[in-house]
């Protein structure tokens, strides 16, 4: 089946702004979905608010389009009602982490078979560039015109410690690992997490002086590294992309199948 | 046979879900409701249905939605603090028109407020908590028969007027144990959702009405892969500002219950073809009401009561007729004065109409009511 069979033309063109990194990510979702050549009937795909979270509307999946934050909750009552569903749930920072922090930790320490994935792209983009949580220290954004304080979350870690059973990290600028993770993500059973930065030009780019969106794929390039790069080792401050974690735990929805059983013999 | 218990309302409420084909509970723990999550984390199990615990009630709510696109019949239970953090998703279940169930067993408030004991407090809020212009459904009962018949009526409204219903019950109700009598299978119609009858490879319009109004629904997972939203959405559900799509899209929203309002009127008159009073109350607060409705009327007094048991749309035909030949109306409720303001809205006299109430956390009594009905009648404390 071809790309653009998983695409709802209808619907386009699209509304991210000109250079903008998250038509890089549904490009990736979509051509994952191609090679795994997942039936459409069974892929629902689950967001929140915000930029990120209108990539729903643009595939041609069963797609739910959900109030801010609380996209891993809604797609939690997809899933658990009808396990042999496909669940994948695109959000931006603010959404996974800020407003849905707490839905996404408890998302992870269940275990459930859902694929999330966080396209980082460090601002609110939709409401005009604030800082999220993902931000950093020392960031300009137009509520931080004195600079940022906040800390960032790192998501890797914070979806490791909750419990995610897969966890990786890459950039729109690395396209074919970008379709790689996500399909060994989806394929994964149990909670998968994909953190994808993802640039914003219009805000934080130009807040932050980073030039365009070609500027800022340069940056992806340059301050990013395999995991286990020895590139590493000279330069601490390079970002690791690549598999944090995958292991096999067992997965919320068939735990589910065994309180049934025991119900019943109860 | 139908089968007689002694439970409590709150169990009523959950073998009456199970009756009705709940097939999907979520929920967070938080008194006076917390009954109808433990006993369906045992019952649905057992049927090979779907409990799930989750982090918050906000959770919950969401879930709950999410569940209902597979087809499932869903509900959530909760108290005061959890349904203000339900709102949010409330409301999106009014825009994008899932039908799901959500039981607010009533404590005091605001706030915290008072956990363990029985309010009237969120009536309004059960109309008005959620942003935005927007009809709702809200119902209630009295004891464990009406319980488990509203209850199973608030699943039926739900999957046929495609809309979230409120089953507004109250500390009391929740907890006092009473005896109910679960009727046979099949005793009391149950509706099942109207699915769509278009076939794979035909257009599917997830959000064009019929010309009844009324939505045919595909399931998540079946042949129509369609878009749903809670920004205002075309005939496909696909997110439109245009002036036209959304100012027909909120006149359907309000109309679609608003227009079912008579017929789904549930009430309970008592002595109210000849009095001359006639009390409204509703909840744990109505059964006082009928105690003194009874009481006074083995004295001569010609005084009946109207048990409002739909709340929202009000009935505003019904307490209209009702109240129109009467001298005075005393509207007992276990708040400052919440569902009397509609009651004044509706008759001819408002003026004409009493708030009876009490407000300190415990139920109001029959002295309280006749006290109140003394100082109305100019005859003193």
């Amino acid at each position: 089946m071809a790309v653009k069979e998983y695409i709802r033309e209808r619907f386009f063109p699209h509304m991210w702004c000109p250079g903008c990194g998250h038509g890089i990510v549904l490009n990736g979702l979509v051509r994952a979905v191609e090679e795994l050549a997942i039936n459409k009937n069974e892929l629902v795909i689950v967001s929140g608010i915000g930029c990120s979270s209108r990539i729903s509307g643009y595939v041609d999946f069963h797609s739910l389009h959900t109030v801010h934050g609380r996209a891993l909750a809604f797609a939690t009552g997809v899933k658990l009602s009808k396990p042999k569903l496909n669940v994948i749930v695109p959000m931006g920072d603010g959404d996974a982490l800020s407003i849905g922090g707490n839905h996404f930790i408890h998302a992870a320490r269940r275990n459930i078979n859902i694929t999330a994935l966080v396209m980082n792209n460090r601002t609110y983009g939709m409401t005009g560039g604030q800082y999220s949580p993902m931000s950093g220290v020392g960031v300009k954004a137009t509520t931080a015109p004195y600079s940022t304080i906040d800390n960032a979350f790192d998501c890797v870690e914070l979806a490791r410690a909750a419990g995610a059973s897969f966890v990786a990290r890459t950039t729109v600028y690395h396209v074919n690992q970008l379709s790689e993770l996500i399909k060994k993500a989806i394929v994964h059973d149990g909670f998968s997490v994909v953190e994808i930065f993802s640039q914003c030009p219009t805000y934080f780019g130009r807040k932050n002086k980073q030039g365009g969106a070609v500027d800022m794929l340069k940056i992806f390039k340059e301050k990013t590294v395999l995991i286990g790069s020895d590139k590493k080792k000279d330069n601490p401050a390079l970002m690791e992309r690549g598999i944090f974690v995958e292991k096999e735990l067992p997965e919320y929805c068939k735990a589910y199948d065994e309180v049934i059983a025991r119900a019943r013999k109860a | 046979m139908a089968t007689t218990c002694f439970v409590q309302g709150n169990e009523a409420c959950s073998l009456a879900a199970m009756y009705a084909g709940l097939d999907f509970f979520a929920g967070y723990p938080i008194t006076p409701s917390t009954e109808i999550a433990e006993t369906l984390s045992a019952r649905l199990p057992e049927a090979g249905k779907k409990f799930i615990q989750m982090e918050d009630e906000i959770a919950s709510m969401c879930a709950i939605i999410g569940a209902s696109l597979t087809g499932s019949k869903v509900m959530t239970a909760t108290s005061g603090p959890g349904f203000s953090l339900m709102q949010e998703s409330l409301g999106y279940a009014v825009m994008a028109e899932i039908p799901c169930v959500i039981a607010n067993v009533q404590r005091g408030g605001p706030s915290t407020g008072n956990p363990t004991h029985v309010s009237q407090g969120d009536v309004n809020q059960a109309r008005w908590g959620t942003h935005g212009d927007h009809s709702i459904v809200t119902l209630t009962a009295s004891n464990h028969q009406d319980v488990f018949n509203m209850t199973v009526e608030a699943f039926n409204i739900a999957e046929t007027y495609r809309t979230p219903v409120i089953l507004l019950f109250d500390e009391i109700v929740g907890h006092m144990r009473e005896k109910l009598v679960i009727p046979e299978p099949g005793e009391i119609e149950l509706v099942e959702r109207l699915r769509t009858s278009v076939r794979e490879g035909v257009n599917y319009h997830p959000y064009l009405p019929r010309e009844d109004g009324r939505l045919p629904m595909s399931d998540f997972g079946g042949v129509h892969r369609y878009n749903v939203t809670g920004l205002y959405h075309d005939m496909w559900g696909f997110p439109t500002d245009k002036g036209e799509l959304v100012d027909g899209l909120i006149h359907h929203l309000v109309k679609k219950i608003d227009y079912a309002a008579d017929a789904i009127a549930h009430h309970v008159p008592y002595y109210l073809d000849d009095a001359r009073t006639m009390l409204i109350s509703y909840g744990s607060s109505a059964r006082s009401a009928l105690s003194v409705v009874e009481q006074l009327r083995r004295r001569g007094e010609r005084i009946g009561l109207l048990e409002l048991q739909t709340l929202w749309p009000f009935p505003v035909q019904l307490v209209r007729d009702y109240a129109r030949d009467k001298e005075y109306v005393g509207v007992v409720e276990m708040n400052m004065g919440q569902l009397i303001n509609s009651v004044k809205l509706a008759v001819d006299n408002p003026r004409r109409v009493y708030l009876i109430n009490r407000v300190d956390g415990r139920l109001i009594t029959d002295k309280d009511i006749k006290q109140t009905l003394r100082v109305i009648a100019g005859q003193g404390v």
